[in-house]
């Protein structure tokens, strides 16, 4: 006897009992649409975090000025300056097996103006390690000079949305914009980043020399003395425990602070990549009890087919006798149920994939998760609800293939 | 033995017993009979006399404990369960005393449901049930369903389908037991003309009206043959 026609027979058999059909596939569909949601959610958080490390540059470390609490008032992180361009030096110089890099920067904000058009933004005072430390490029012009960084030249070059927001599609290379009055020749122009975890855009930028932003823009002149910046980005060494190179640098600046044991910090000491670890983690438990609902209700769902299948057999016993009477093989009867089953689990599992995907785009509707539907997660599933079907219809299928034809066709 | 000239059934010492827990109960205890091609043979005994364990054997439903028997000259009592299918198929025609239709199914695809299992494309299972439900004069309700058809009616459609194979034997198992008298001397009829036409039928009955059909009286008693009358 050919599929198509079992498969015909399977399908009218599933007809007759519509409702207790439909009860029958609830298991399976609760957890195939379970298992889409849980890969949806779980390699949409993945691949979010992935894109986080990509774009804030990879094992960033930061440390900012103020420790989080000091002397019972508290300051924002960076506001106050403990930590000077030295302790960015000394941290590259002396922890090189744990850090690859570490870059000073100056924060300072205000209006920018570029002919007729203004911007308000964030600038920052750097040196040329900020740029191999945060993996950032240019899209046009150049990175700054050593000569400009030490004679604090008024040179800048913008993040990606400041240039469009000033210039538009004209290129900003070699034109003059001025910030609290001082004017800066535009050098070059980031390339495109996106936007950080926090989902701040990372291009509303410009980056100028640390000397420039000292002594011309911030024109603070304790801060000149002190040499004090507000923040330092650390690189750790690719392969680098990221809490070992944490820890160092912790103690490398209390050393440096001249702290006392039992002495808070007065520094901030942020590790990012630790940070979307953890993100990625507690969306890793969210995919976690996904599965286990997933897998319970797979279970229970088989084991429902399993049981109607039965009760299926039970009911149809005289069809089995007459079957066998007009020449069904034991082997054809075999197959019939267990397509019967197949194809309740596959009704089912189609059903939850449709029902899965959408709750993985309403999730992340509503949730703000990132989703990430894959067809390959989707064969998986529908495969898994064949498999059950074919796992849990089996003994049933034996029954019916194994009955007496005499016996069934004496059944009442 | 020419196949042409053989018996259509010939049995030796046919015997089946089943085991009931510790005792061996005796069903039938050497049965040895011929059945010619185109013979209409009636069947009758009272309950337990091993009528319905004979039946089953004749109709390959079941294996005998001992002795042998033939079907159109070929030994069947060592067959494999596959083999035995196969031999149904394309061999035997069965009438029941319900009917036995798939419910829910049109009478095409009821009567075409032996077809189904020798592996033929749809379209000449269901010629094949046509013609016959043409021959059992039911060409008009070929798209009923048995809940939409009178017993009769639904006892032509289960003769349709144990002919569409073209059986050498049919085996009717009480086959008016389920009819009113009118109704059951039409189906009586039917058979008859069959059999005219050349099909062998083996008919179980315990009403001596009915079993009048027949050629030829087999009666049983106990697990034997007691006589044989025609």
């Amino acid at each position: 006897m050919n599929f198509l026609a079992t498969f015909a027979i399977a399908l009218k058999a599933l007809r007759v009992n519509k409702l207790r059909s439909a009860l029958t596939m609830l298991g399976i569909i609760i957890g195939v649409a379970a298992v889409i949601i849980m890969i949806a959610v779980g390699s949409g958080a993945r691949a979010q975090v992935e894109a986080q490390i990509r774009s804030l540059g990879a094992n960033l470390m930061m440390v900012f000025s103020a420790s989080p609490s000091f002397t019972g008032a508290r300051s924002a992180a960076g506001s106050t300056h403990t930590i000077s361009e030295d302790d960015a030096y000394a941290i590259a110089r002396e922890l090189p097996d744990v850090v690859a890099g570490a870059a000073p920067a100056l924060r300072g904000s205000g209006q920018i103006v570029a002919g007729n058009s203004n911007w308000s933004t964030s600038f920052y005072g750097v040196t040329p390690e900020y740029f191999d430390v945060r993996e950032w490029g240019l899209a046009e012009g150049r990175f700054f000079e050593a000569a400009e960084i030490n004679g604090a030249a008024k040179v800048v070059i913008l993040g990606k949305t400041v240039a469009a927001n000033l210039f538009g599609d004209m290129s900003p290379i070699d034109q003059v914009i001025r910030i609290r009055t001082v004017p800066l020749t535009v050098i070059g122009v980031l390339a495109e980043k996106g936007q950080s975890p926090g989902g701040s855009d990372l291009d509303d930028v410009v980056l100028m020399p640390i000397t420039t932003a000292r002594n011309r823009v911030l024109g603070a002149t304790a801060l000149a003395k002190s040499r004090s910046v507000g923040s330092i980005q650390i690189k750790i060494r690719e392969g680098a425990d990221s809490k070992l190179a944490e820890e160092r640098t912790r103690e490398l600046l209390r050393q440096r602070h001249r702290l006392q044991p039992g002495q808070d910090d007065d520094f901030t000491l942020r590790n990012l990549t630790e940070i979307l670890q953890t993100r990625e983690e507690s969306s890793r438990v969210m995919a976690l009890l996904l599965a286990a609902v997933a897998s319970v209700s797979l279970l229970v769902g088989g084991i429902g087919i399993m049981n109607i299948m039965l009760v299926s057999v039970t009911e149809r016993t005289r069809e089995i006798g007459l079957r066998r009477a007009v020449g069904a093989r034991s082997g054809d009867i075999l197959r019939q149920f267990l397509i019967e089953a197949v194809t309740l689990a596959l009704i089912g599992g189609l059903i939850g994939v449709l029902l899965g995907s959408g709750g993985a785009q309403l999730i992340g509707y509503y949730a703000g998760w990132p989703i990430a539907l894959s067809a390959s997660a989707t064969t998986l599933a529908v495969s898994f609800a064949a498999a059950i079907g074919i796992f849990f219809g089996y003994y049933p299928a034996r029954k019916a293939a194994h009955m007496s034809p005499i016996e069934a066709l004496r059944h009442e | 033995m020419a196949k042409e000239t053989a018996p259509l059934i010939r049995t030796d010492n046919l015997a089946k017993h089943y085991r009931l827990g510790e005792t061996d109960v005796p069903a039938l205890q050497g049965v040895t009979l011929e059945i010619a091609r185109g013979e209409f043979v009636a069947v009758m005994g009272p309950s337990g006399s091993g009528k319905s364990t004979f039946m089953n054997l004749l109709g390959c439903l079941d294996q005998p404990s001992s002795g042998r028997y033939w079907l159109d000259a070929e030994e069947v009592s060592t067959l494999s369960d596959d083999a035995l299918s196969t031999l149904r198929n394309r061999k035997l025609g069965f009438v029941f005393q319900h009917f036995n239709l798939l419910p829910r199914t049109s009478a095409l695809d009821n009567v075409a449901l032996p077809l189904l299992y020798r592996g033929l494309p749809a379209n000449e299972r269901h010629a094949q049930a046509a013609q016959r439900l043409g021959q059992v004069g039911l060409s008009a309700r070929m798209d009923h369903h048995p809940a939409q058809l009178s017993g009769g009616q639904q006892q032509r459609v289960a003769i349709a389908r144990a002919l569409v194979g073209n059986p050498s034997l049919l085996l009717a198992d009480e086959p008016t037991g389920a009819l009113d008298t009118r109704t059951g001397i039409e189906i009586m009829a039917l058979l008859q003309q069959l059999n005219q036409e050349g099909i062998t039928i083996v008919l179980v009955t315990h009403e001596h009206d009915i079993a009048a059909y027949a050629d030829r009286i087999i009666h049983f008693r106990d697990g034997r043959v007691v006589s044989a009358s025609s």
